[in-house]
């Protein structure tokens, strides 16, 4: 909210925030309110040129901020803040309906959430209620495995995990100390340090074959970064190798399935694609898939294997066709 | 924004808010500060585009039509204006502090930060952190996304081309839209379509360009019992009635093996797998993408369609 844009829903609301937290400090209150201190004190001063008709000074509002602590007064026609709109109470109540359709919360104890959402829904008007009832994000049901993830978060062990990689075709053993558990678009994962990657990594909980809680306690090294997922779960790295492939209309799912590097159109519904691989199984899997509604372009090592193993695999079929 | 007109706006809003009776035009003209300058045409222009500057930021501001005036009068009603006095205990900020931080695009991400940041104006007590060893995140990442949120809230007609799946036609579709749903990662729409005249849902990211909101708002009527979410279906789980029998190279196949419901361990180096199925395309897709590990002996549809993905693949 430092745009200019942005400034008088701004106003409306630090004078209020000023109100009910007299004495506050210029450095606190510029980052509850993302700003920096010199705008802050820009905003004090606009806000003292303002008040009642007749701007005589026992009409303006008075605000000071000696010694870095900030006292307002005279401010009382706009001590509330502006009631929620549309948008933020509904931005609220949909990820708050969200939370509901999750066994986590069913089990809070005191209903918590539906409480808020009464709460917000009365703070909100009327219009809010309708938009967040049609606006939905399901939430798959918990995984098997989650319980016991959730008990070794709780109690602070290592799992024994058994995990389906499904890029590989493998099951894999690894230990892991459990960190977080996330939701990411309805879909539950771990985030914990796995001491066979020795790096923290993210595990889809759905594909957790199989879950122990071991009786040590989870130990993850102090300097092991959390994972950033803000910019999606799957993020491929610069240094995975670049693969061209170009799909018909019936292969265009790839586009939409997989994060992309890029996407051109060639008419009659036809897509190149570039994409990351982290590995080339993978690629190989996807282009023996798509068999005849797509192939690799790039690199022709990659679409040379591809060749390969599609006549092996024949090779089977043709001895008892 | 000029500083100037941030003043003139603050300064209308409270004199808006304080006013007990409604004032005309030429009362505010009088009363705030910036206005006095202009002449007549330049004042009424300002002051209709200040009023819509503030109803945008949802500054509800009330026309008073007295039938012994010639001129309305305006004013903002405190109940209508002001954000009622909320209290929330700690286990409600806690939720609300991990509602807050769900969404992950500017558009609603900036929404829940500001419904956060005037409750918090509000002396709201809420907990901007979260819950600690649970987060929550929801991607908005379809460009269409944040237009048909608009038309769902303001219940406007929507036009877009389309895509439908493998289908190399686009088309111009025309839907009154009824709710937007987020199902594994993928969000769509459900409403009534125009043209096929009948209940639809639309996958985002198979929309085309633009989304045009068309006709005025409030004109869509989301009819009783519909059921967005309902609508969407579950199109990714349908019933397994067939059974295929497979071989599978000893060591290979696990996320086949894991679904298998008979396997039975074959000679040289491989075993024989059953599983069931639906959709034999599907099942040939995922076959085939195992290659030289695994060959579908039966059905005999299933496997020509894997050997025709095979010959795909090689040509």
């Amino acid at each position: 909210m430092s745009g200019s844009a942005d400034r008088l829903p701004r106003l409306l609301a630090l004078v209020p925030y000023l109100m009910s937290h007299p004495g506050a400090q210029v450095g606190e209150v510029a980052e509850v309110f993302g700003l920096s201190e010199k705008q802050l004190i820009d905003d004090l001063q606009l806000v003292w040129m303002c008040g009642l008709p007749g701007h005589t000074p026992g009409d303006l509002i008075d605000v000071s901020w000696d010694g870095g602590e900030i006292v307002i007064d005279n401010a009382d026609t706009i001590a509330r803040p502006l009631r929620l709109g549309i948008d933020e109470a509904s931005a609220l109540l949909v990820a708050l309906r969200m939370l509901g359709a999750m066994p986590e919360f069913a089990e809070v104890p005191g209903d918590a959430l539906p409480r808020v959402v009464a709460k917000l829904e009365r703070a909100a008007g009327e219009g809010a209620a309708a938009v967040s009832s049609q606006v939905a994000v399901d939430v798959d049901a918990a995984p098997d495995a989650l319980p016991r993830v959730r008990d070794a978060l709780n109690r602070k062990r290592r799992l024994s995990l058994r995990y389906y990689v499904p890029g590989r075709d493998e099951v894999t053993p690894r230990e892991v100390d459990p960190t977080r558990v996330m939701v990411v678009d309805g879909r539950t994962y771990m985030e914990g340090w796995c001491y066979r990657a020795e790096a923290m990594r993210l595990f889809r909980l759905d594909r957790v074959v199989g879950v122990d809680v071991l009786d040590v306690p989870a130990d993850p090294p102090a300097d092991a970064e959390p994972i950033d997922v803000t910019q999606g779960v799957f993020r491929p790295s610069p240094t995975d190798e670049l693969v061209e492939l170009e799909v018909s209309a019936a292969g265009r799912w790839v586009a939409e399935y997989y994060p992309v590097e890029g996407v051109t159109e060639l008419g009659e519904g036809r897509l190149r694609i570039a994409l990351r691989a982290r590995d080339e199984d993978w690629v190989l899997k996807l282009a023996l898939r798509l068999g005849d509604t797509g192939r690799v372009v790039a690199p022709e090592a990659m679409a040379e294997r591809v060749r390969e193993e599609a006549e092996r695999a024949l090779a089977l079929y043709a001895h008892r066709s | 924004m000029s500083r100037r007109k941030t003043e003139r706006l603050l300064n209308l809003v409270i004199c808006l808010l304080a006013t007990r009776r409604p004032l005309s035009a030429e009362q505010i003209r009088q009363a705030v500060p910036g206005y006095d300058r202009d002449g007549d045409e330049a004042f009424q222009r300002m002051f209709e585009r200040d009023k819509n500057e503030l109803r945008e930021i949802g500054i509800p501001i009330d026309v008073v039509r007295d039938p012994w005036e010639d001129e309305p009068g305006y004013r903002i009603e405190r109940q209508s204006y002001e954000l009622p006095e909320i209290t929330l205990e700690a286990d409600e900020a806690a939720v609300l502090g991990l509602a807050a931080q769900v969404w992950q695009r500017a558009s609603l991400a900036e929404a829940a930060s500001g419904a956060l940041l005037k409750l918090r104006a509000g002396g709201v007590a809420t907990d901007p952190a979260g819950g600690g060893a649970l987060e929550l995140r929801v991607d908005t990442r379809d460009p269409a996304f944040p237009a048909l949120w608009d038309a769902v809230r303001d219940r406007r007609v929507v036009r877009f081309d389309y895509r439908s799946a493998g289908s190399e036609n686009v088309r111009t579709r025309t839907v009154e839209p009824w709710g937007v749903v987020s199902r594994r990662g993928r969000w769509y729409l459900a409403g009534f379509d125009r043209d096929r005249d009948a209940p639809r849902a639309f996958r985002l990211s198979r929309i085309i360009g633009q989304v045009a909101a068309v006709g005025r708002p409030g004109v869509v009527e989301v009819p009783p019992g519909v059921d967005v979410r309902e609508m969407i279906g579950f199109p990714e789980e349908p019933m397994e009635e067939r059974v295929a029998t497979l071989r599978v190279r000893q060591g290979a196949g696990e996320g086949l093996r894991q679904l298998a419901s008979v396997t039975r361990a074959g000679g040289g180096g491989w075993d024989e797998v059953e599983l069931g199925f639906s959709d034999p395309e599907r099942l040939a897709g995922w076959i085939a993408s195992m290659g030289s590990d695994v060959e579908l002996l039966d059905p005999p549809d299933a496997r020509e369609a894997v050997i025709r993905r095979l010959k795909g693949a090689l040509a």
